[in-house]
């Protein structure tokens, strides 16, 4: 019979209703996937007892492709269709790969006019998302064996720096995988999560993640339930086999051993390391043997090999702190994550810089898969009163452009998502057919310093009056961060929408100069509002008075009239693009009271034209 | 009576001090599936004027007096099949299972 989990009070299932939910660490090195059983949340191993999933994909022509170790085996013999480290391309365009990365992976990159750079495997090309798919696959078809049912959702870390395209591909590679995402997470939010942390209710963190290749540093602030990454940082370059490096070169000096005509011999030596600085975690002096060679390594001396790569990532924790504006002080705990904060100079050094004991009871390989997990469990709906639901925020404002190139914003930023807000906008000229929605990101109040993401046109708006058309913009961004906007005009009824996916991500860095820039110009940018709503105005008015005199002039006034009015409006048409605001505020001001009469001649004229026939009784409520 | 396997006991230990919280474990059957009924397994936070409990190896097992009827008898062990690993129920009451094992008749 199926085996039975324990669930929480009042929420046991119906049988086939079961909403099996899991976490997944999609990583760069290695992958996991973790759920949540009876309670306890726990990650799941293959046959073989293995949790860990080696992050690489070997293809073959003619041949299902392999996953994790079994792929790792053909590294040595056929490196260029065993494809590791993929996730370092995801959602990178082509052209930035090439230029960064190029000669740095260790596969082959086809030449194609593509905008997504494609591998080059005996099996065909590939792209970055589907080799990811691969190892989701693997993953989630682990998972369903051991829980019994098929997964009704999942929730992916990626790293905190990545941005739309990125985390759209990573969407893509689980919908090729067959798996519906609940959302995608943070990997320092995940690991915070882990530790439990957004039960409480606010606070500054650091999560520390030292992996075998890479370096990430972020801060997280944790306020009302909603963790904000305030700044990343870190080293792409920069991880546990730098140590690794620097321990067998110490090694193969000490035992007078040149690798120069001997490549083998580094990788014994590479591994020997390994075991080296693993051993030294618990143990404070070991006994080595290389090749013939044998001899002691104290935990001393490995401290000091590793200790500039160390240093190295302290430097990046201090420019992070700088980052995000606090002090090391502010900071209330730290997380450690990455199977490299293991070794105890690590630990210790991360210990003295922040100036807390880091958290570390929870095995730094799982931490994050962990976390994700936690959160699956409560998207499924397994948690009673959805005890914790993480939310994230929108970084930058969104909005759009309206009259004289300013920007209306319509989701103001550290907004919590998912969120959907509507603002009902108007035309601006008599029987205007059309309107163009340009969709912008940032804090600025004009068009040209905001970033633009999307354009697009409303048609089939009815011809009417200036003013009377009433058209609803609604702005929408999902879990993920991803926005779609859509335009109605509500008389008509017609439609336009639009989605703005990819290339709409920033670099944290840049938003901080974004939000910087929003600061220092504050003054600037009240000044430039006021010049063009008073340009907007004399628009208006400009367009009011000429459609007016077109219409009725020469049956109301007299051409005396009709001169004043016009000589007023020539003053005001000379300065409507003046950068004075004041000038045109009194040109505009001069216009009216010079029509004024005009304009009560002209209501009295559409009254007596309304009441004609009618009389004045008729009127009196 | 219900009892519960050593493996079970455990398990159910284990997994109450994970959460930090909960009195017991409560059994029930559902009315549903393809064949009529369904077990169920629950954390107990509290305890209804009309339950009956049972003292399993220093566990707490909570039943609903409907339940109880057809699960008195039970013995309730943890066990591992292939990857997959949960909490298997022994219902001398039990006359048939539906072919997915979810849901039996008495």
């Amino acid at each position: 019979m199926a085996l039975l989990q324990i669930s929480e009070p009042g929420m046991a299932t119906i049988p086939h209703q079961r909403r099996l939910a899991a976490g997944i660490d999609l990583g760069t090195t290695n992958s996991l996937i973790a759920t949540v059983r009876s309670g306890e949340v726990v990650t799941l191993a293959d046959e073989q007892g293995r949790h860990l999933l080696p992050s690489v994909v070997y293809f073959k022509a003619d041949a299902e492709p392999l996953v994790g170790d079994a792929a790792k085996a053909h590294q040595l013999t056929d490196p260029l269709n065993t494809i590791a480290s993929v996730k370092r391309l995801m959602g990178r365009g082509q052209q930035d790969t090439m230029q960064t990365l190029a000669g740095h992976l260790p596969f082959k990159l086809a030449v194609t006019d593509s905008a997504v750079p494609r591998i080059q495997t005996s099996a065909g090309t590939v792209m970055a998302h589907e080799v990811a798919a691969e190892i989701l696959l693997e993953l989630k078809e682990r998972a369903e064996v051991a829980l019994g049912g098929e997964l009704s959702g999942v929730v992916i870390t990626v790293p905190a720096y990545f941005d739309d395209a990125q985390r759209q591909a990573t969407r893509d590679a689980a919908t090729l995988a067959g798996l519906n995402v609940y959302r995608l997470l943070n990997e320092p939010t995940a690991a915070a999560v882990a530790y439990g942390l957004d039960q409480q209710a606010e606070g500054v963190i650091a999560v520390y993640d030292l992996g075998g290749g890479t370096f990430d540093i972020s801060i997280l602030r944790l306020e009302k339930g909603v963790f904000e990454v305030l700044a990343t940082g870190g080293d792409s370059a920069l991880g546990g086999d730098d140590f690794d490096h620097a321990i067998a070169e110490y090694l193969l000096q000490a035992a007078e051993l040149s690798t120069s005509d001997n490549p083998r011999l580094l990788r014994e030596a590479l591994v020997v390391a390994r075991a080296s600085k693993e051993q030294l975690s618990t143990a404070n002096e070991i006994t080595v043997q290389l090749g013939e060679w044998s001899g002691l390594l104290t935990r001393t001396q490995l401290d000091g090999l590793i200790a500039p790569l160390v240093q190295k990532t302290l430097q990046a924790c201090r420019r992070v702190v700088r980052d995000a504006n606090l002090a090391k002080g502010d900071i209330q705990q730290v997380v450690l994550v990455g199977g490299s904060t293991r070794v105890p100079l690590v630990r210790s050094q991360v210990a003295d810089f922040f100036q807390t004991e880091p958290l570390c009871s929870l095995d730094p390989d799982r931490v994050v898969a962990l976390g994700a997990a936690l959160q699956a469990d409560v998207l499924a709906g397994n948690k009673p009163d959805a005890e914790m639901l993480l939310l994230d925020v929108i970084p930058l404002s969104l909005g759009l452009e309206t009259m004289g190139g300013l920007v209306e914003k319509i989701i103001d930023r550290n907004t919590t998502i998912p969120v959907s807000r509507a603002q009902e906008f108007t035309t601006f000229k008599d029987g205007q057919t059309s309107m163009s929605i340009h969709v912008l990101q940032g804090e600025r109040d004009t068009v040209e310093h905001c970033r633009s993401l999307a354009r697009f046109v409303l048609r089939g708006i009815p011809p009417m009056v200036a003013g009377a058309a009433r058209i609803r913009v609604t702005f929408q961004v999902d879990a993920d961060g991803l926005l779609s906007v859509s335009a109605q005009e509500l008389t008509s009824g017609a439609k336009s929408s639009i989605e703005v996916k990819p290339s709409y991500g920033l670099s944290d860095r840049e938003i901080m100069t974004i939000l910087q820039d929003s600061v220092t110009s504050v003054q600037e940018d009240i000044a430039a509002r006021r010049v063009r709503e008073q340009q907007v105005e004399a628009e208006r008015v400009l367009e009011a008075i000429d459609s007016a005199l077109k219409n009725d002039g020469d049956q109301l006034l007299d051409h005396e009239e009709k001169m004043t009015i016009l000589a007023a409006r020539e003053q005001l048409a000379a300065v409507r693009q003046s950068t004075d605001p004041q000038a045109i505020e009194m040109a505009i001001k001069h216009l009216e009271q010079a029509a004024a009469f005009y304009v009560e001649r002209r209501m009295n004229h559409s009254i007596r034209k309304a009441m004609a026939g009618h009389t004045v009784d008729e009127f009196r409520g | 009576m219900i009892t519960l396997t050593e493996a079970a006991t455990e398990r159910v230990q284990r997994f109450l001090a994970n959460r930090g919280k909960g009195v017991g474990l409560r059994l029930g059957v559902k009315t549903t599936g393809c064949s009529g009924m369904a077990y169920t397994l629950e954390f107990v936070d509290q305890l209804e004027d009309t339950d009956t409990v049972f003292d399993a190896n220093g566990v707490k097992v909570v039943l609903d007096p409907k339940s109880l009827v057809y699960l008195d008898g039970t013995e309730l062990d943890y066990t591992r099949e292939g990857l997959n690993e949960g909490f298997k129920f022994s219902n001398p009451n039990e006359k048939a299972r539906c072919g997915c094992g979810e849901s039996f008749t008495v």
